[in-house]
Parts: structure tokens; C-alpha cells; sequence
């Protein structure tokens, strides 16, 4: 792919006028470009300037905040929570998917989905009412002594449960994939199931493990909709970044809600690029520079 | 012995008949406790206060123009996305350029932006205080807080859904099948209708339902544009969320079954799809079996 | 070790993959399965590795009884069409796969592992690759370290699963010579399926023909070359000639062409299977045989040259092919269209009603020392 790559460009330096054999690229490349630009380049800008506005000590002082602090802390360790959770319910859902024929294999695995069909406010409201002292869950986890609606478990729970597809359908395709012939290799070689599973097919799926996760944790940090009802939002104690960033505009301040805000977008970004970064890395090595 | 395995009687890790029930078991439970549970709750708390209450809630005012508008929103974003869902996938399968990785990324940032992050940028640009909100506010345009804001912020939210979807699968059929149709003098209208789309009909359709799923559904981005006034910028979900804290629980229960009705139509119709690929694919392969032998 | 096959048969859903077969193998021997996809093949060599279990028969090893043991268990080196190398590890990983998943009891230290696959490396002469990923390997490479890794836990035997198919001719040729030289040396006994005759008859002690879920011939190269015992091993070693021949006045007719019956030939109707090499070329029908054909292509090949013809005024399902010496080519010169006339020298009849040929020769004068089947 890329000698081919190289080949074609050079062969479209030399003569211009032939390049394309498709039509269309000035089409779609330029409504791609103003759109992107519109939809994405465009409000980031607006961030960026209200940020500048309000210079830094003042940047510095609302991001450094204790309460926000208390937020940032907060969403971090329960969106970690949840994705290492999801981390492992999701392969083995993918596990379980894949390699096994049992009835209602199907509905399962439509069911899957549901937390991303599901509208988020309507996810926060159910599992809300679920887990509160009277709710069907919360009965039986207040018999035991265990309270999860209204504390920081509440806002795991939530965002373990909007992101639960992210490492099934990361890991399915590739568990999927997976020639039995390596396995086979494993077992001819004498390691038990367990050795080849451990030592031969984990880590064929770690990448798309790892991206799972990674991609359910993104997902975490900027969730709002199904927290926000379970969370109790409590000051330095269920209180998550985004809502900070509600509250902020709530109180008309802008200035505020954009330096917030501005750090969440950062680290986003952070990530998508690591993982973008990463998963090109590890494709790399695994199939060679083609 | 098993029956089932007959067609295959490999050995697989994982096969033995103990492990397999303990992790289809597990699973199962899980799933239960995680999905169905809640999924079963929603209708449940729906019709805790009986049917007639049920409908009735759903009649009110608020409610039908909480549908009407949500509907709206959906109507207009999706064919939105699905023009630039195709154009984006085009230009990145079809074509090299420079910059074409880093566009690719560019697209997957409404995944990773917070929804509230997404309504804010939206607010500081358009909102009254903005540059481009302040010009358009001298002009007597009003974006945010009214339904244009709910659109554009929605339009941001959605915007990859029918990209990711189209672009690996035209990645993967290649661009020979296009080729072949321009050098038979095909148009290049001709040659997407008559060679491109149906081949990529069915991600495009999923995309089209995903898009759909999440504009009916969009909370947190719609919450910061929306200036939640009742019976005027609120959706569906803004509603549920207002009368679950007026203590109207049966009530928001009510309209979060409609947002779970149409969940629950998106994941069946995506099994739908997915069924199709799969016969599909299946015909194909028995049929090359017959030819080769 | 020797292998013990006996009355092995397997199905899968309504697909009869074996049917019940038998095959003795030596200690030391290397056997090759030869034959088309779908023969079985390479389910028999499967199901002797454990990957695949039969439906009915038992297989030993030796005198341990293996049947219902589990592949981890019976020990086999198993070398995999597309080598099945762990992309995830480097090479020298690989090879000592099978090392580091032995029980903590018979497990070699660290640095004995690592001795010993240095050694392994050493012997496929791949040493200075050890710390790469098989994705930067050659074709020829990867099926080097995956002998290699097969070799590591020195199994007794060891099965190959078309272990050529995917390299090109010249690395293909040079692998085969060094496999034959590692198992001379090293005394496993080896089972390796194929496709291609060449390879069977080059590589193997003994060949065994497969068709359609049986065997249909188990015998030494040169034997199986000499007398193939049926129509099927016939057409599958390839290079042979079919003259479908009615009997009268002691000459097989088929229209217009006749072949003269030789002495002793029983007078029945059949097919005769005559190969590329048989033949006497001429101008002119001889005495013992009117066959015109037409040239349609001149292809040189190594120290021949072969002609392709078709029939002139006879039937023949196929093309024939007929091999020449340089020196009997250029003293005819044939050109592309020219008519010529062939003359077996000796051939395979097989009759109507029979399922065995009869070896027949028109030089009986110099009559060698043939046998029969």
C-alpha cells in the first residue's frame, strides 16, 4: 500500500492533469473540509478565544479550584473504575459471542447495544430509580449495607453502563479473526487451554482490548446524561467535571465553563490521538510495513 | 457426542463443556443484571400508576411537542450527516491526499468531546455573547436557546456515525469495482448509484439508524443549547429529565418508554441488517463452493 | 516412532471425509499423502496429529494406544500449511513456544530454553534472525522457524501439512533437499501432505495416493511410478495419454486411428494409458500404429521438448503430450499445425471390466526386467 501509495504520487507530479481516475475528489474533499470546519474548527475557536480572554491567572485559578479539583478527581477514578470493569465484562461478552452456540445467542447480542441506542437521560433516570433505597436493587444492596445510588459508585455504575459496547464490538471482530490454526499451533506444541489462551490469543486481542478500554474511558469522562440523576452531585464528593461545567453556565459564567471545559476537551483530544497513534503503531509490527 | 459440533469438530480452547456453561452462565447473569433489568424497569415504571396514566401523560401538550420536536430535530440532522457521512468516505477511500489520517481523526473528535463541551463551544460561538452570536443577534437571529441551536448541536454530536460505518467496509471492497465503471463510460452520478451504493446500502442504512438512534436521544449538548423552556425547546429527553425532577416519575417513565420503543427498533433493526449481511455472505460462499467444485 | 492406523473413518455433517482406512507407518519413515483437495489427506494427517478426532478406528503410536488422547498430550510436531507462526512474539519466541509451556517439573532453565533454541536457530540457519516479528519474514523463513518450533520439544513424529505449498519453485526445491537431510539426521519419522507429485515421488520413502476419502495406493516412488495400480493414480501422476480403443482384428480402433494389439494382450475394449515419454514420432502411420495428431504448441522444457496435439479424425478428451529429446526434435523439425504420426512404446490397458492395468510393451525383444503389479 505504500509503494503504491508512492508510485501513484509521484506518477500524478509528472502529470497533473491525468491523476484522478475517480471523479469526485473536489466534491467530497471540499463538503468534507467546510463541514468539518464548520461543524468542528469553527466553535473550537470560540473556546479558544473566550480562554484567552480571561488570562491566565484567572484561567489558573478557576481550573486549580478545589471543588473542581474534587471533580476532576472524582470523574478520573470512576470513569477508570468503569472501563477496567467493562474492560472485563466486555471480552468476556465478545468471548462468549463469538465462540459459543447456546439459544438466544442472537438477542444477546443485539442486546449489546442498548446502552448506545438508549438515550442517556433515560439510562440515569432507570438506573436512578433502581438502585435508590426503594428500588428494586437498592433493597437488597441497603440489606446489605451497601449504598450505590447518590455516592461516587452511583457514577461508576452509570458510566460502566453507557459504555459496556465499546470492548465487546472492539474485541468481537478480532476474537472473530483469530486463526484456529495458531491455537492449534499451541496445542500441538503441548500448552494447555489455559497457556494458549493466556500466552496465544490474549495477547492477540490486547490491542483491541486496550483500545476498548481506552475508548470506553473517553467516553466516561465526558458522560453526562445517565450520571447526573445517579450521582447525588455533592460537592468535592459526586460531583463530575461536566456538571461543573453545567453549573458554570447555569451562573452565566462563561469565562468559567470554558476554562473547564477547555481542560476536558484537551484531555479528550489527548487520548483520541494516543489511541489513534497507538493502534496504527501496533498494526504496524503486526502486519509489517505494507 | 454433541450434536451441535458435528459440522466442526475442531478443538478450540475453551470448548469443554464445563467452562463453556460457567462463562455462558456468568454472562448471562451479568447481562440480566446490567440490561435487561433496567431495560424491563423503564416500561415497569412506566405503567406504575396504570395505563390510563400512562396514555394520558403521553397526550399532554408538553409531551406531543416534545415528540414533534425531537422528530424534527431527527428529520433534519440525519440527511445532514448522511450527505457528509458519504462525501467524507468517498474522499477518504477513493483518493490520497495529504492530510487524509489527520481528517480521519479530525471526524472521530464529536466521539471523544463531552456532549456538555459540545453545547458549550456551540453556545460561546452562536450565543448572544459570541462573535458570530453578537453579529447575528444585531441581525435579529436568534440560534441558541430555539430549536436552530438543538439542530447544529445535535448535527455535531452526530456527525460520525455514518462515516465510521461507511469508511472501512469501502476500504475494504477497494476502488477496482469504480475503476471498472469509469473505464465503461460511466458518469459519476452513474457510476455511485449504479456500482458504489449498492454495495454500501447496508452501512449506510446502519449508519442512518445509528445517527437517528443518537439525535433522538442526545442529552447533555441539547441540555446547554436548549434554555429548557417547556412546551417549546424541549426534546424528548429534556422532558423526561424535567418531569423526573418535578417528581413526576410515572410521567417521565412514560416518555422514556417511547425514547426505549425506539431503542429497541434501532437494535432490532440492526439485527435485521446483520442477518441480511450474514445470508448474504453465506449464498455468496455456498455458491463459489459449488462453482469450484 | 511408528504409527499404527487402523480402520479410521470420519465424517463431517453428510460429507464422508474417510472412509474407513488402514496405514502402517515405519519408525523412521517419511510417508507422504498424496493426492487432490477433498482426498482427506489432510483430515487423515489431522486426526493422526489429535486436531481432529475420528468417528470410528484407533491410532498407536509405538505401543501407546492414542486414540482418545488429547493433541497437548500426544507430543507430535506439527508444522501448519500457512505455519500458524504467534505473530506476537519474536522468532526466537516462537521456537521456544513449546519449551516454556512444559510443567514446571521437566521445564529447562531459562537459559537452557534459550541455548536451545539458539541451537535450533543455528540448524535452520536462521540464527541472526531471532528477535524479529514473522511479519518481516520471507515465505521460505517463516516455514524454517516453523520447523524449527515444531523441532524444539524434539517430538518423535512429525506431520507437515503442505509444508511447500505457499513458496515459489527454487525455494521450494532447496527446502525439500534440507528436509530430507533433517530427517535423515535427526531419525523422526515424518508424515507430509501435498499436492504435487513431484514432491510426493521426490521427498517420501513411501507415497500414499489418496482419493476421495481412501487410500487408493500405498508404495515406494519408484514402485508407484512403475505400475499405478488404478485409472485414478494414473491420471493423477500425471503425463499420461488415454487412447480409448474398441478391439478388432487384434487392433484397438478408435475411428479412424488403430493401435496393434501387442503379444499376449488380452482382446478386450478399453483405455490405454500411454505416457508423454512413450513414443516413437514420425511422418508416416507405422506398422503397429495409425495415430495422427495435429501440433498446436512447441513448448521447450529442461532437456525436452514438449509437443502438444490434438487428434485428427479420432476421439480424445484431452490434449495429448508428447516429450522429445532435443536431438529427435531438431532432426524432425516439427512446426506449429504440421500433421505427425505417434507410436507407443509401452503403455497401461486398462480393460472395461477391469480396475487394475496390465503393463504392456510392443519391444518385448528388449523386454526389461517389468514388473507387474
Amino acid at each position: 500500500m505504500g509503494k503504491y501509495m508512492a508510485t501513484h504520487l509521484s506518477a500524478a507530479e509528472t502529470r497533473p492533469r491525468h491523476k484522478r481516475v475517480l471523479p469526485g475528489l473536489s466534491l467530497s474533499l471540499g463538503t468534507s473540509l467546510l463541514f468539518i470546519s464548520l461543524i468542528l474548527l469553527l466553535p473550537m475557536s470560540g473556546l479558544v478565544m473566550q480562554s484567552v480572554d480571561m488570562g491566565w491567572d484567572r484561567y489558573w485559578q478557576v481550573i486549580s479550584d478545589e471543588r473542581v479539583v474534587a471533580s476532576y478527581k472524582v470523574t478520573l477514578w470512576a470513569a477508570l473504575i468503569a472501563s477496567v470493569f467493562n474492560g472485563f465484562f466486555g471480552l468476556l461478552l465478545a468471548w462468549v459471542l463469538v465462540r459459543y452456540e447456546f439459544p438466544g445467542r442472537r438477542i444477546l447480542d443485539a442486546l449489546v447495544d442498548l446502552p448506545f441506542a438508549l438515550p442517556t437521560a433515560v439510562a440515569g433516570i432507570t438506573l436512578a430509580t433502581l438502585y435508590a433505597q426503594n428500588g428494586w436493587y437498592g433493597e437488597i444492596l441497603e440489606s446489605l449495607g451497601l449504598k450505590v445510588a447518590y455516592t461516587p459508585w452511583g457514577i461508576v455504575l452509570a458510566m460502566a453502563f453507557t459504555s459496556i459496547p465499546f470492548v465487546v464490538r472492539t474485541v468481537q471482530p478480532v476474537l472473530e479473526e483469530l486463526s484456529p490454526e495458531e491455537e492449534e499451533a499451541g496445542m500441538t506444541l503441548g500448552a494447555s487451554d489455559w497457556s494458549v489462551f493466556r500466552r496465544v490469543i490474549f495477547p492477540a486481542l490486547w490491542p483491541a482490548l486496550m483500545t476498548g478500554i481506552a475508548l470506553s474511558f473517553t467516553r466516561s469522562l465526558g458522560e453526562f446524561g445517565a450520571v447526573i440523576f445517579i450521582a447525588g452531585n455533592m460537592p468535592y464528593v459526586s460531583e463530575i467535571t461536566s456538571l461543573m461545567i453545567f453549573v458554570s453556565l447555569q451562573e452565566f459564567d462563561f469565562p468559567a465553563a470554558s476554562a473547564i471545559a477547555s481542560v476536558v476537551l484537551m484531555a479528550s483530544l489527548v487520548l483520541l490521538f494516543a489511541i489513534n497513534i497507538w493502534q496504527a503503531r501496533y498494526l504496524r509490527r503486526l502486519h509489517g510495513r505494507s | 457426542m454433541s450434536s451441535s459440533k458435528h459440522s466442526s469438530s475442531q478443538l478450540r480452547v475453551g470448548d469443554s463443556p464445563l467452562i463453556k456453561w460457567l462463562l455462558i452462565g456468568l454472562t448471562l447473569f451479568l447481562t440480566t443484571i446490567l440490561l435487561v433489568v433496567p431495560l424491563i424497569a423503564i416500561f415497569q415504571q412506566a405503567f406504575v400508576e396504570g395505563a390510563a396514566h400512562y396514555f394520558n401523560s403521553l397526550i399532554e401538550a408538553d409531551t406531543l411537542h416534545a415528540i414533534g420536536l425531537t422528530l424534527v430535530v431527527a428529520a433534519l440532522t440525519v440527511p445532514i450527516n448522511l450527505v457528509f457521512g458519504v462525501m467524507l468516505a468517498w474522499a477518504v477511500t477513493r483518493f490520497e491526499f495529504p492530510g487524509r489520517k489527520i481528517l480521519m481523526t479530525l471526524m472521530d473528535i464529536p466521539f471523544a468531546v463531552s456532549p456538555v463541551v459540545a453545547g458549550l463551544l456551540y453556545l460561546l460561538l452562536y450565543g448572544n455573547n459570541g462573535w458570530i452570536g453578537s453579529w447575528l443577534y444585531d441581525q435579529d437571529i436568534q440560534l441558541m436557546f430555539a430549536w436552530p441551536g438543538i439542530v447544529m448541536v445535535t448535527v455535531f454530536v452526530t456527525c460520525p456515525f455514518v462515516a465510521r460505518e461507511l469508511i472501512p467496509l469501502m476500504q475494504q471492497q477497494g476502488r477496482e469495482d469504480e475503476e471498472a465503471a469509469v473505464i465503461l463510460g460511466a458518469s459519476g452520478w452513474q457510476l455511485f448509484r449504479r456500482v458504489t451504493l449498492p454495495n454500501i446500502k447496508w452501512a449506510l442504512i446502519y449508519g442512518v439508524i445509528l445517527t437517528n438512534a443518537r439525535a433522538v436521544g442526545e442529552f447533555g449538548a441539547v441540555s446547554v443549547v436548549s434554555g429548557n423552556i417547556r412546551g417549546e425547546t424541549n426534546t424528548l429527553p429534556l422532558l423526561v429529565q424535567a418531569q423526573y425532577e418535578d417528581y413526576q416519575a410515572a410521567a417521565a417513565f412514560a416518555s422514556a418508554s417511547l425514547l426505549a420503543m425506539i431503542a429497541l427498533l434501532t437494535l432490532l433493526l440492526k439485527a435485521f441488517i446483520e442477518w441480511r449481511q450474514e445470508r448474504s455472505l453465506k449464498i455468496e460462499a455456498e455458491k463459489e463452493r459449488q462453482v469450484t467444485q | 516412532m511408528s504409527i499404527l492406523i487402523e480402520n479410521i473413518s470420519k465424517h463431517f455433517g453428510h460429507f464422508q471425509a474417510l472412509s474407513p482406512l488402514s496405514l502402517d507407518i515405519n519408525e523412521g519413515e517419511m510417508i507422504g499423502l498424496l493426492g487432490p483437495s477433498g482426498s482427506g489427506k489432510t483430515t487423515l494427517l489431522r486426526i493422526i496429529a489429535g486436531l481432529e478426532g475420528a468417528d470410528t478406528g484407533h491410532i498407536q503410536f509405538g505401543d501407546r494406544d492414542v486414540t482418545n488422547l488429547h493433541v497437548r498430550d500426544r507430543r507430535v510436531g506439527f508444522v501448519f500449511q500457512n505455519y500458524a507462526l504467534f505473530r506476537h512474539m519474536t522468532v526466537a519466541d516462537n521456537v521456544a513456544f513449546g519449551l516454556a509451556v512444559l510443567p514446571r517439573k521437566e521445564r529447562p532453565s531459562p537459559t537452557e530454553i534459550k541455548n536451545r533454541v539458539m541451537h535450533l536457530l543455528e540448524m535452520v540457519q536462521l540464527e541472526h534472525l531471532a528477535s524479529r516479528f514473522p511479519s518481516q519474514l520471507s515465505g521460505g523463513q517463516k516455514q524454517r522457524i516453523a520447523l524449527a518450533r515444531a523441532l524444539a520439544t524434539q517430538p518423535e513424529v512429525l506431520l507437515l501439512d503442505e509444508p511447500f505449498g505457499a513458496l515459489d519453485a527454487k525455494v521450494r526445491k532447496e527446502l525439500r533437499r534440507w528436509l530430507r537431510g533433517l530427517h535423515d539426521e535427526l531419525g523422526f519419522t515424518s508424515v507430509f501432505v501435498t499436492h504435487d507429485q513431484e514432491e510426493a515421488l521426490e521427498l517420501s520413502d513411501r507415497v500414499v495416493v489418496m482419493s476421495n476419502g481412501h487410500i487408493e495406493q500405498i508404495d515406494q516412488p519408484g514402485a508407484l511410478y512403475a505400475s499405478p495400480n488404478s485409472r485414478f493414480v494414473f491420471d493423477f501422476l500425471g503425463n499420461a495419454n488415454v487412447f480409448e480403443g474398441k478391439v478388432e482384428n487384434n487392433k484397438w480402433h478408435n475411428q479412424q486411428a488403430s493401435i496393434v494389439l501387442p503379444n499376449g494382450a488380452e482382446q478386450k475394449d478399453g483405455q490405454l494409458y500411454i505416457r508423454s515419454h512413450e513414443f516413437f514420432v514420425s511422418k508416416e502411420p507405422t506398422a503397429q500404429a495409425n495415430l495422427p495428431l495435429r501440433v498446436i504448441a512447441i513448448n521447450p522444457i529442461g532437456a525436452e521438448v514438449r509437443l502438444e496435439l490434438t487428434p485428427i479424425d479420432w476421439q480424445s478428451n484431452d490434449v495429448w503430450e508428447i516429450d522429445l529429446p532435443h536431438k529427435a526434435f531438431d532432426k524432425n523439425c516439427f512446426e506449429k499445425g504440421q500433421t505427425l504420426y505417434v507410436t507407443p512404446k509401452a503403455g497401461y490397458f486398462f480393460a472395461h471390466d477391469a480396475q487394475q492395468p496390465v503393463l504392456l510393451n510392443w519391444e518385448t525383444e528388449k523386454a526389461k526386467t517389468t514388473e507387474k503389479a
